[in-house]
């Protein structure tokens, strides 16, 4: 339920940090990426390029895709090095 | 003192603005209500210029162009010539002028009759006391001769305040100026 | 302290007073004085505030908006072709509800290319928003700048301050100046509201508001508009308990039993007392309406009191070209509509680009009014007085 004028903060701020954490956007996908852990150099070239920030680093490691924001653009597929190919994209299934 | 309207009238560069802030500013500290104003146009070295002052005892809410002035103050005698410097003047009114002619002659050559005409060769006197024809200062001299409107002493004094903050570093511009307004107050004549 | 000051060194005085953490501006005629004089406090460490030098009067206001949305007080200064330039970012301070305090000297605006008053340039800017104050002598200009940094911190509202070029800006008149003290203490540490640079509660500023949102947001930033009358009302009462001066919203001289009245805005309606004074002497029954505050535009104030005169005459240094006159004849006959009684008025539009009007024209004003109250007739609306025919 979206709030009338009245509540609405003044200015049209947005008084909080890092809302944009509420809006999934992986929703939007036609296509998803597959990670392949096994085939993963850790080059990190997928994280750099992600527009979304869709790719999940821990402790300095990819470790997975966040389908929650990830839009399915498929550049993290394209951007991976050939001969590691740890990166595919198939048809999103609901 | 009812209100009483005064122009000046200069070339650019003679300093009729700065004549008038003078004034009105003196004028001031005796704790009178003031005005001083220019009239603007492009501003051009030598092209005919114009200033005013209103002084009252009273608020002044007028904010019109002055258009019968009771004084007028020429700081170019050459202005007679091109521009009409006694228009919209009474028949008591004053005109103090910048010149080397004599009053009569003046008169006669402004065609006044009612009116008091006094001359100054001010451009005389600030070329011997400043160096150069800026006649503004001396001007004030002869102003406050001719027509008696402020004290004499009480004004110098502001003036030369003025002058010391404008130039804080010409102790020397600022007596010359003094001396100029001096000379012109007592060579002043009708 | 009784000082003589031009009308712009007033408000760069006020300015150095209220030591503004930020000032942007750019030079323009007539209000260059404004920026120069103030620059000269800067570089003279008289004031606290980071000065920008920015290359046009659309970047100064842009960077006022920066600073604003950083927590920053802020204050600048323009005119015409000057106040043209920021447009766009006008809005954008408004509708962000940033407390901005803008000089204007108002000039009308080129073509053809005239330095003088008229007040075209910020009537121009009336929808935009902004709180406009318009004084009439340097002395108001001078409280109304101070005033303006307190209504603009409570209305959440940036406040445009107005004088009239040359006329005032360049006129040399005498003023009673506050301690710098005493502006210090009225006006104290602007109160604290969310910031761009508040790292313990971070907001985003100015995002994209499309159809689901900006509706809400815009009639919020109407309703702050809507309620700013109490807050500039309380800042004259508060200003006159301090300092002893006031300024209502409608300034009126002696309408008290006045048959008819006349309306101006700025230097003129100073004028006009003088003419309403020697007609009262003749024993004529008039008096005048200044108005002061035209934005929020004071509706049910200019209502009650323009209903009790028999014609009333409205003086505008500005004309809308929308056929319909000048700006204040057509809010006021907006103002008059379904009114109980509807006096007959008449519009004078007067002194564009500067144009001279005298103590002779305006009595030829109030002697018109006059007769149209006896008559109850107006023939011509709106008349352009003081223009060759």
């Amino acid at each position: 339920m979206k709030e009338g004028w009245r509540k609405l903060p003044l200015g049209a701020i947005i008084p909080e940090a890092g809302s944009a954490e509420k809006f999934h956007t992986g929703d939007w996908r036609s296509e998803r990426p597959i990670y392949h852990p096994d085939k993963c150099i850790q080059c990190l070239i997928c994280f750099i390029y992600c527009p979304d920030s869709a790719i999940k680093v821990e402790d300095g490691k990819v470790v997975g895709i966040d389908y929650d924001f990830c839009k399915g653009c498929g550049i993290c597929a394209k951007e991976c090095p050939p001969k590691a190919g740890a990166i595919t994209m198939e048809r999103e299934m609901k | 003192m009812p209100l009483l309207e005064i122009r000046w009238h200069g070339r650019g560069g003679q300093g009729a603005k700065t004549a008038a802030l003078l004034f009105a500013d003196a004028a001031l500290e005796t704790g009178k209500y003031i005005q001083a104003f220019p009239e603007y146009g492009p501003e051009r070295m030598g092209a005919p210029v114009q200033a005013f002052n209103r002084l009252s005892d009273e608020p002044i809410h007028l904010h019109c162009g002055i258009k019968s002035p009771k004084i007028v103050v020429v700081l170019d005698p050459t202005l007679a010539e091109t521009v009409n410097i006694t228009e919209g003047l009474p028949e008591d009114g004053v005109v103090v002028i910048n010149t080397t002619e004599s009053p009569d002659a003046m008169r006669e050559k402004l065609g006044l009759t009612k009116q008091k005409v006094f001359t100054v060769d001010a451009s005389k006197i600030a070329k011997e006391t400043l160096g150069r024809d800026i006649p503004n200062t001396p001007m004030l001299g002869a102003l406050i001769k001719a027509t008696g409107i402020l004290n004499f002493d009480s004004m110098l004094k502001s003036v030369e305040e003025k002058l010391k903050k404008k130039f804080p570093n010409n102790p020397e511009l600022v007596a010359k100026n003094i001396e100029a307004i001096k000379k012109a107050y007592q060579e002043v004549g009708r | 302290m009784i000082v003589a000051r031009t009308g712009n060194e007033a408000m760069a005085e006020a300015m150095r007073q209220v030591n503004p953490d930020v000032v942007a501006a750019y030079p323009i005629t007539p209000a260059t004085e404004i920026v120069q004089i103030f620059s000269s406090f800067v570089h003279d460490g008289l004031v606290d505030t980071k000065f920008v030098a920015v290359e046009s009067e659309h970047s100064a206001m842009s960077a006022c908006i920066g600073a604003a949305a950083a927590g920053a007080r802020v204050m600048t200064g323009t005119a015409s072709q000057g106040l043209a330039l920021m447009h766009e970012m006008l809005f954008i301070a408004a509708a962000l509800r940033l407390p901005i305090v803008l000089c204007v000297v108002n000039r009308s605006l080129s073509a053809p290319i005239n330095i003088h008053c008229d007040h075209s340039d910020t009537l121009a800017s009336r929808d935009s928003g902004w709180i406009q104050i318009y004084t009439e002598n340097s002395q108001e200009a001078y409280d109304s700048v101070i005033q303006a940094v307190k209504i603009s911190e409570r209305a959440l509202l940036p406040v445009m301050v107005t004088i009239d070029g040359f006329i005032i800006s360049h006129g040399m008149e005498r003023i009673d100046i506050l301690d710098d003290r005493e502006v210090r203490e009225y006006l104290g540490e602007p109160p604290k509201r969310p910031n761009l640079l508040d790292i313990d509660k971070p907001i985003t500023m100015g995002p994209l508001d499309l159809q689901d949102y900006f509706f809400e947001h815009k009639r919020s930033e109407i309703e702050g508009m809507n309620t700013s009358l109490p807050h500039i009302e309380a800042v004259a009462r508060e200003y006159k308990e301090r300092f002893g001066r006031y300024y209502p919203v409608i300034d009126t001289y002696r309408i008290d039993d006045a048959e008819v009245a006349v309306m101006a805005m700025g230097s003129a309606a100073g004028t006009a007392k003088v003419v309403v004074d020697r007609m009262r002497e003749k024993g004529k029954k008039v008096g005048l309406i200044r108005m002061r505050v035209v934005r929020p535009f004071p509706k049910n104030y200019l209502k009650e009191l323009i209903q009790g005169f028999a014609a009333v005459g409205i003086m505008d240094r500005s004309d809308t070209l929308s056929t319909l006159g000048g700006h204040l004849y057509v809010e006021t006959r907006a103002v008059l509509y379904r009114a109980s009684h509807q006096p007959p008025i008449k519009n004078y539009i007067y002194g564009l680009g500067g144009r001279d009007i005298s103590l002779e024209e305006i009595e030829e004003i109030f002697e018109e009014v006059l007769e149209i109250g006896k008559s109850g007739k107006v023939t011509e609306p709106v008349v352009y007085k003081g223009v060759r025919e």
